[in-house]
This record gives C-alpha cells, sequence and structure tokens, in this order.
C-alpha cells in the first residue's frame, strides 16, 4: 500500500460536547461507561478533532512544545554520531534540525490550528504530508525521496505529541474504554487488562483480535463503526453497549441513568447464569457435552475454571512472542505452561505451536511485510521454517506433559506432508530429551487443526496420522470464502453459517467419527448462541470457547434434546443460502434463551 | 550605534546560478545553502521560473526541487547583500555543494 494513498481528509465537523450515537457490530457483550483512552496506530492519518476557539492557545502551544522536545532529542542523535560514511547520518539529523527550526514551517502549522480550529498533531500530520506529497510527485528519484525525511519528521513530532498517550495503555492508572483504528494483537500483548473496560474500534468483523481479545477478558466491545476515533477525543466519555453495537461518545446525564440501569440487569442475568456452573453440561435428553476454554494468556486459566470450563482446548501460545525485544527462551514458554497446567490438573490443556505470521509477527519477521501475509509465511510454516524455535517450544510443552493432561496442536496444517514434518520434529526433540534424560509423557496426544478448506477435504487422510482434530471455523471461514473477516468492506460476506463452510464442517466431522478420533470446535462458532443446536446436530460433542460464553452455552446445550439439535441440522444441510440458515438459526435459538437475543 | 540610519539603505543584489551537482539541490546542499544565507543580515529571495522562496527557510528551498541544470535567480536585499550574493553563487557554481557534477 502506497503512503499516499491513506492522505485523505474527512472534514467531518462536529460539536465537541454534543452526544453522537454510533452503530456498529456487537462483538462481546456487556456494558461499559468509562473515559476513553484513543490509541493512533504509528502509520495511521490522524483524525481531524476540532477545538473550541479558546482552546487554539493550548494547541499553539503543544505544537511549540513538540518542536522544542523533538528538537531536544534530535541535538542528542545529531551529537552521538560520529563522522563515520562520510557523515552521511549526522547530516540527515542536521537536515532535519533545520527544518524543526524553520520559521516558515512552524508558522504554517500554528496558522492552519489558528485558522480551522484543529489539534496541534491533526495540524503537524496535515502540513507535512502535504509537503511530503510535494516530493513525491517529483519526477527525479533522489528529490521525491525526500519525502521519506518528511515523514521521519512527522512521525518525529508526533510521538511528542501523542508518545504519553501511547504509553499509557500499559500504564493506565484509572478505567479506560480504549477505541482504535484497529487492535493488533501486539497492542494488546501490552495492555494492563485490569483497567481496560471496553473496546470499540473503527475496523473489524464478528472474529477480529478486538472482539476475541474483548471476549476473553469478559469486557463488552463494539467493531465496524467506521469512524468512530474521528469522534472522540482522548478523555471523552463514552458508553460501549455490546450487546446492542452501540457507542455513544459524550452521553448525556439521562443517557448514562438510563445506561447504568441497563447494566446492572445485564449483571443480574450473568449471575443467573453463573449459577449454573456446578451443574454439568448435559442436554435434556442425556448427551454429555465437553466444553473447554480458549485461552491466551496463563492468568486466564482461572477464569475458566470459575466460567464452569473443563481443561483448555485451545491455548495460544503467541503471547509468548509478542511485545518483547528478544525471542523467549524455553524456560519462558515452559513457565507458562506449567502455570497453567497447574490450575487444571489432570484436565486437558491443548497448547497449541506458535501460530505466528500474517497478523502476529515475531521480532525478526516483523520488518519484512509479505505481500499477502495470510496467503504467506504463517503458522506451522512458519515453524517449519524456523526449527531452533519450533523446537524450542516443543522442548518446553514436552517437560510440560508430565505435570497433567496435555495436549499438542499444530495449526494450519494444509497437506500431509506438513503433518509428517511437523511430527517428525516432535520425535527429534523427544530424542534430545531422553538423552538429557528429562521425563515427558511419551504418549502425548498429538492433534492438528483443520482450518483450511484443503485439510477438511483431506480429513480422513489426515485422521490416520492423528489423535484429535480440532475445528478452528475462523480461518476455515475466511478461506473457504476468500473473505478477509477484518476487512470492513467485505466482511458481511465471512459467515460460518455459509452452506459452503457447513458442508466441509460435517466432511471432517464424519471423517473423524469414521477414523474413531475426537473432533473439537474451536472457533468462534462455538461461543455463538445460535450455532449450538447445529453443531450438537452436526455431532460434535467437545467445544472449545472463550471463557465468559462457557455458562451460556452450557444452559443452551441443558435446555434442548440432541433429538432435536439432529432433526435442526438435517435442515439446514439441506438449504443452499446464508440467509436462509442464518434466520432460521436465529429463530431457533431464540426460543431456547430469549434473554441472550 | 549609527547602524541605524545606515540599515534603511536598500542594497540589492541579484544573480542567476545553474546548479551543477548531479543530484541536485537535494536535502543536503539545501541545508548548506540556508546556512551560508543565514550567516547574513539581507533577505534573501530565489526563484524559478515558477516560484519565489525564502532562501532561509529549508522548507522553501527544499520545495524548489532544482534538479542539475535548474537556473536559479538569487535576490538579496540589505546591507550585506553583495557579500551574500558572492558566497552563495560560489557555493552552487564553484563549489557545487562539495558534491560530484555529471560526468560528460
Amino acid at each position: 500500500m502506497k503512503r499516499e494513498a491513506r492522505y485523505e481528509i474527512r472534514f467531518t465537523r462536529y460539536e465537541k460536547c454534543a452526544m453522537e450515537i454510533k452503530k456498529g457490530i456487537a462483538v462481546s457483550p456487556g456494558i461499559s461507561i468509562a473515559r476513553s483512552l484513543v490509541i493512533d496506530a504509528e502509520d495511521y492519518r490522524i483524525p481531524r478533532r476540532v477545538v473550541m476557539p479558546a482552546q487554539r492557545i493550548v494547541e499553539v502551544q503543544r505544537a511549540k512544545n513538540a518542536f522544542k522536545d523533538a528538537i531536544d532529542e534530535l541535538t542528542q542523535l545529531e551529537v552521538a554520531q560520529d563522522e563515520s560514511e562520510g557523515g552521511k547520518i549526522k547530516d540527515i539529523f542536521a537536515v532535519h534540525l533545520r527544518f524543526l527550526h524553520d520559521r516558515s514551517l512552524r508558522k504554517k502549522i500554528t496558522d492552519l490550528v489558528q485558522s480551522d480550529l484543529v489539534t496541534a498533531e491533526y495540524a503537524v500530520s496535515v502540513t507535512l504530508r502535504e509537503i511530503a506529497s510535494h516530493f513525491t510527485k517529483e519526477k527525479d528519484a533522489y528529490i521525491s525521496e525526500r519525502a521519506t525525511d518528511i515523514y521521519d519528521m512527522e512521525r518525529r513530532l508526533l510521538k511528542h505529541l501523542l508518545g504519553r498517550k501511547r504509553e499509557d495503555v500499559e500504564h493506565l492508572t484509572e478505567e479506560v474504554a480504549v477505541v482504535v483504528r484497529e487492535l493488533s494483537p501486539t497492542q494488546t500483548a501490552g495492555f494492563n487488562k485490569k483497567f481496560v473496560k471496553g473496546i470499540a474500534s473503527d475496523a473489524g468483523g464478528r472474529t477480529s483480535h478486538a472482539a476475541i481479545v474483548a471476549r476473553s477478558l469478559g469486557i463488552p466491545a463494539v467493531v465496524a463503526l467506521e469512524d468512530l476515533t474521528e469522534s472522540v477525543s482522548g478523555g471523552d466519555t463514552v458508553i460501549i453497549d455490546g450487546n446492542r453495537g452501540i457507542v455513544i461518545v459524550n452521553p448525556d446525564d439521562e443517557t448514562i441513568r438510563q445506561y447504568e440501569e441497563y447494566s446492572q440487569e445485564f449483571v443480574e442475568l450473568e449471575h443467573k447464569l453463573d449459577a449454573i456452573r456446578e451443574k454439568p453440561a448435559v442436554s435434556r435428553d442425556g448427551v454429555k457435552v465437553t466444553l473447554l476454554g480458549n485461552i491466551e494468556f496463563p492468568d486466564e486459566a482461572e477464569m475458566v475454571l470459575q466460567k464452569g470450563g473443563e481443561g483448555i482446548g485451545l491455548y495460544r501460545s503467541e503471547f509468548l512472542y509478542l511485545n518483547r525485544p528478544s525471542e523467549p527462551t524455553e524456560e519462558d514458554h515452559y513457565q507458562a505452561y506449567a502455570e497453567t497446567v497447574g490450575v487444571f490438573e489432570h484436565r486437558p490443556v491443548i497448547i497449541r505451536t506458535a501460530d505466528l505470521g500474517a497478523d502476529k509477527y515475531t521480532q525478526s519477521k516483523r520488518f519484512a511485510p509479505e505481500p499477502n501475509p495470510f496467503l504467506g509465511l504463517r503458522s506451522i510454516r512458519f515453524c517449519l521454517q524456523n526449527l531452533m524455535m519450533f523446537k524450542t517450544q516443543l522442548h518446553a510443552i514436552l517437560r510440560a506433559s508430565v505435570l497433567g493432561e496435555v495436549r499438542i496442536m499444530f495449526p494450519l496444517i494444509t497437506n500431509i506432508q506438513e503433518l509428517m514434518q511437523a511430527k517428525m520434529i516432535l520425535r527429534d526433540v523427544m530424542e534430545d530429551l531422553d538423552e538429557e534424560s528429562i521425563t515427558y509423557n511419551k504418549n502425548i496426544k498429538v492433534g492438528i487443526m483443520i482450518e483450511t478448506p484443503s485439510a477438511a477435504l483431506m480429513a480422513s487422510t489426515l485422521a490416520r496420522d492423528v489423535d484429535f482434530f480440532s475445528i478452528g471455523t475462523n480461518d476455515l471461514t475466511q478461506y473457504t470464502l476468500a473473505v478477509d473477516r477484518g476487512n470492513e468492506l467485505v466482511s458481511t460476506l465471512y459467515s460460518a453459517a455459509d452452506p459452503a463452510v457447513l458442508r466441509l464442517i460435517r466432511t471432517v466431522i464424519q471423517d473423524a467419527h469414521k477414523a474413531q478420533i475426537d473432533v473439537h470446535i474451536c472457533g468462534e462458532m462455538a461461543s455463538e448462541p445460535e450455532y449450538i443446536m447445529l453443531l450438537l446436530g452436526m455431532g460434535i460433542r467437545t467445544m472449545s470457547l472463550t471463557p465468559p460464553m462457557i455458562p451460556e452455552i452450557k444452559q443452551i446445550i441443558r435446555s434442548v434434546t440432541v433429538q432435536d439439535c439432529n432433526n435442526l441440522a438435517r435442515t439446514i444441510l439441506g438449504m443452499n443460502s446464508e440467509r436462509q440458515i442464518s434466520n432460521y438459526l436465529r429463530d431457533a435459538a431464540r426460543k431456547i434463551l430469549p434473554e441472550a437475543f | 550605534m549609527q547602524a541605524g540610519q545606515n540599515s534603511l539603505q536598500k542594497v540589492i543584489c541579484e544573480t542567476e546560478v545553474e546548479i551543477k551537482n548531479a543530484d541536485g539541490l537535494h536535502m543536503r546542499p539545501a541545508m548548506q545553502f540556508v546556512d551560508v544565507a543565514n550567516q547574513f543580515d539581507c533577505d534573501v529571495t530565489v526563484s524559478n521560473n515558477e516560484n519565489s522562496v525564502d532562501g532561509k527557510s529549508i522548507m522553501q528551498m527544499s520545495m524548489l526541487a532544482a534538479t542539475c541544470g535548474t537556473k536559479l535567480k538569487i535576490k538579496a536585499e540589505g546591507e550585506d547583500a553583495q557579500k551574500a550574493v558572492n558566497a552563495l553563487q560560489e557555493l552552487v557554481e564553484e563549489k557545487h555543494f562539495d558534491e560530484p557534477t555529471p560526468k560528460v
């Protein structure tokens, strides 16, 4: 993507204090009323925010301070450089310093604040990008490359203007609602989870990262709000209604009062569901279903137990790699796994090996983006090309395997060779452990995620070499329907209720049953109430889901008969359109648990 | 000090220079230019055919985007105008910013 393409300004003027209601997609239930923390992605254009006339002086001063801070920083950088390479790097800093001292540049920025009543960061960004775009238009390569210098200056000034705000995500001291363009896994890894009370994002769909994180934290989230970040200034009060998919910016007193009442009712419903925690997930006609939790961080394991989960069906291990300066050591892996396994004792903990690449990068990969990352070097492919890293993780998993019922799961398998290779490496690591005289569970169960159409179609072959399948419905849907679930332009096409997706899922379940191996669902589908009857009817008896949803899903299971589910599944699998299927499922679910809809 | 009366005297000097270094007036040469211009009290205006800019502003100078072979008009106004024009002409045409000129 060219930088210039992002350079667009939408002139949405608004009154700072007026209440504004925005509609998006509800992805995690609950209500939060909190002050907002707006996180701007580093590369993202600064939204146009209008300030009150009286605030102009403040904004001009902020701009001046940013220039002063940037100059101080650059002066230090320049002094620290030696004359190596003909002093070229020193020269670059010297040039940047001349720009920051340039009165006509400063005047352009402060004039913009004065005349258009915009924030300092907006004025800085617009002015410098205007200069940069002037250079990119030049045909001469040497001159057009100057744009890079200008962008660098922009980043430096913005860092000083916004730096504090960005850091705040890690050093929060009061409760906030996070408002963000699109939440990246790396940003989430740095959250202080205690203080984040809700998430609202411009982009994203039901299975975007913001949604997954919010559900696992049990906080409300609304996504696909399009231009929300342009309407919110840091510190504005926002209501995030994760039940109805609404975000209210600067609500009036009456609205706040109504929401406080509504929020109270919702908490009561939650408590009612928590009461069934100790009861088993058994259908009315006596069929037992196993409910496991999906977790990302070790400290979430407790929540799975609290909510009545019987183990971990998906332990995402990526958090170990994100937001840290170096790759995790074997001991880092081991500690994280041991902590979780300890909580569950003899109950299963399925650890998924590193699912890096695409939207989740490692230290070494971050700076070399691929043109098409979701079809690129990600997940098991990445591991098979980075054997040292892969073996380190397998070593730690095996070492932890004596502490409880640990299982290994390989993600994104697309063919039998990848599975064979991964298993061979696992055997290598087992031999290493033998040589080191370290004990481990020699019969550790090994499974794979079925999340590509190719794996689903080859399920009968793959089933011969594994102990279990876990169907990852998020990626399976995305790859089957060729829809990027995070792209709001096409995210409406993304639906696990698409008949093509359902037929693949049916194939996998049938092949697993024939081979007599376990088959789980660990995608978002298992935490969406409307899909539960269908999954039971298709033969699923183990589901792994986001912990806060466990009570609600259990309630559904306890309210249905498998007989009815079988009938429903038969009807659904005879249908040919997504819309027809979705409507039918919603109606069926509404009858079971009317409060949840 | 008697500078008060003298400074009211307007000395205007003008000259035309040609950019001779191969890479043109990119960042570093622009920096050298404004550094020299800023050593003098006079105002310095630089123009190509289309635009006229402040010769003491690196932003404005670099936005001229003058490539090798471009002719620029330098105009200085003030007491030390002559010295300024001489120094700038020397920088552009003789020192060509301490950079290589294109091979013929």
